[in-house]
């Protein structure tokens, strides 16, 4: 009994603490971001990591690599993306949009040689992008704190949860050649990254604090994704 | 001298054009600006180029006009508008308006051979406040929805939001604004404004 109550006394302390450490440090910031120093640290050490070794290399790889041959690297992950895609939107109950999903793996497997070529998209079927992060939040989770996440980027503990489940559920880790499936990785991981190159030079000319900038954005995006573009527009104040 | 009456008739031209399409529908105006806009880049050589002053003048001329920067600033500031001086309010959307066209002509320098769907108007007739959606086509690639806030204003429609793929101007600048203005007041905000659009100068 004693025991118990100086325990809870301890457990106040604490809380109250944290309470004022959070005020010090941060003062009324985002409520998505209640690990804003946290993640600000995460995102100098991916400024420097990134900045310094990737983003070079995968600037280098844009610059340098034939078009039709980006492409084709695109199409491959993408088909892939659709399978997803098409799973998670099943998961979720959007059976509209997991057929077309599922009609794109089926047509570019197919017909685009596994998936090289995006016949689909040539024949009007438009490309999806539900996730196990969005089957999360369809199934009523809600995002949880926002992330920044070293090399990975911007997430939230839900989106960030539907990642490692993707990365478990393959296919490319079923792959079993280790080279082979090393080199998948490393080369899908560039073409993830290149494709975020030509928004970040917008973001470097609008933002004032990217970081803040990023987050919004990305929290944005998911809810829209979510949503299905039925977010209420909005308009606070005025 | 003469680059001076050039961008003098230029404006005056604009404001010509604006009075005569008062009338049109927002969704009819957000196509005829954007394809005039996409027109000119494609077709002049400067900005092909890569000159980006020219882009920004072709912006300045042909968009800028049509849009609502106060209401833009007044949205992005929450708030904070109201605890602005009338001199605070008109220099913040000056810069505002700077740092949002050379942003637009920073995004539009990347534009190659995208094509544009505009979407039919879905909204009373009557209205006064109307969403106008578009979508650019991407070759390989995922659509972006770009959806335009408009208002209808002294006759005249003007946009004072824009939605790229579900990721709204106004409100991705909500956070960065109060975040200044937490840190350094409405001066310290007019003053990151400036410095990230070049010191001031002119």
């Amino acid at each position: 009994m004693k025991k118990s109550r100086s325990m809870a006394r301890l457990l106040s302390v604490g809380a109250s603490v944290l309470l004022f450490a959070g005020c010090a440090t941060t003062g009324p910031a985002s409520p998505d971001d209640p690990f804003e120093p946290w993640n600000r640290a995460m995102y100098e050490v991916h400024q420097v990591v990134d900045g310094n070794v990737i983003k070079p290399a995968v600037q280098a790889y844009v610059d340098y690599t034939p078009k039709p041959i980006q492409q084709t690297i695109r199409n491959f992950f993408g088909n892939i993306d659709d399978l997803f895609s098409a799973i998670t939107g099943l998961m979720s109950g959007k059976f509209d949009l997991a057929g077309h999903d599922l009609g794109r793996v089926i047509v570019n497997t197919l017909f685009g040689i596994g998936g090289l070529i995006d016949v689909a998209s040539d024949g009007g079927i438009p490309k999806g992008d539900w996730d196990f992060g969005l089957a999360f939040g369809a199934w009523g989770f809600q995002q949880g704190p926002y992330l920044f996440v070293p090399l990975l980027g911007p997430t939230t503990v839900r989106d960030g949860t539907g990642w490692v489940a993707r990365a478990y559920t393959g296919p490319i880790s079923y792959l079993p050649d280790v080279p082979t499936r090393n080199i998948l990785y490393g080369v899908g991981a560039v073409d993830l990254r290149a494709q975020a190159l030509s928004a970040e030079s917008v973001v470097d000319q609008a933002a004032l604090d990217r970081y803040t900038f990023i987050r919004r954005a990305y929290l944005q995006r998911r809810q829209y994704l979510l949503y299905e573009g039925k977010v209420p527009p909005d308009k606070e104040e005025q | 001298m003469s680059m001076a009456i050039r961008i003098m008739l230029a404006a005056l031209a604009a404001i010509f054009t604006l009075s005569v399409h008062a009338q049109e529908a927002p969704d009819a105006m957000v196509k005829r600006v954007s394809q005039d806009v996409l027109q000119t880049i494609k077709s002049d050589p400067k900005i092909q180029s890569g000159d980006q002053a020219r882009i920004r003048e072709v912006m300045e001329v042909k968009l800028a006009p049509n849009f609502d920067f106060e209401r833009m600033t007044a949205l992005a500031m929450g708030r904070n508008w109201r605890q602005a001086t009338p001199e605070q309010q008109k220099r913040l959307t000056t810069e505002f308006k700077t740092l949002l066209v050379r942003t637009y002509s920073g995004a539009l320098s990347q534009y190659r051979d995208q094509t544009i769907d505009y979407k039919p108007l879905r909204a009373d007739p009557n209205s006064t406040d109307v969403i106008v959606r578009t979508e650019v086509i991407r070759q390989g690639q995922p659509p972006v929805q770009i959806d335009y806030g408009m208002e209808k204003k002294d006759g005249a429609w003007k946009a004072y939001d824009v939605v790229v793929g579900g990721v709204s101007l106004v409100t991705n600048y909500r956070d960065e604004f109060s975040e200044q203005v937490r840190a350094g007041g409405i001066d310290g905000l007019i003053k990151t404004l400036t410095t990230k659009n070049g010191g001031g100068a002119k």
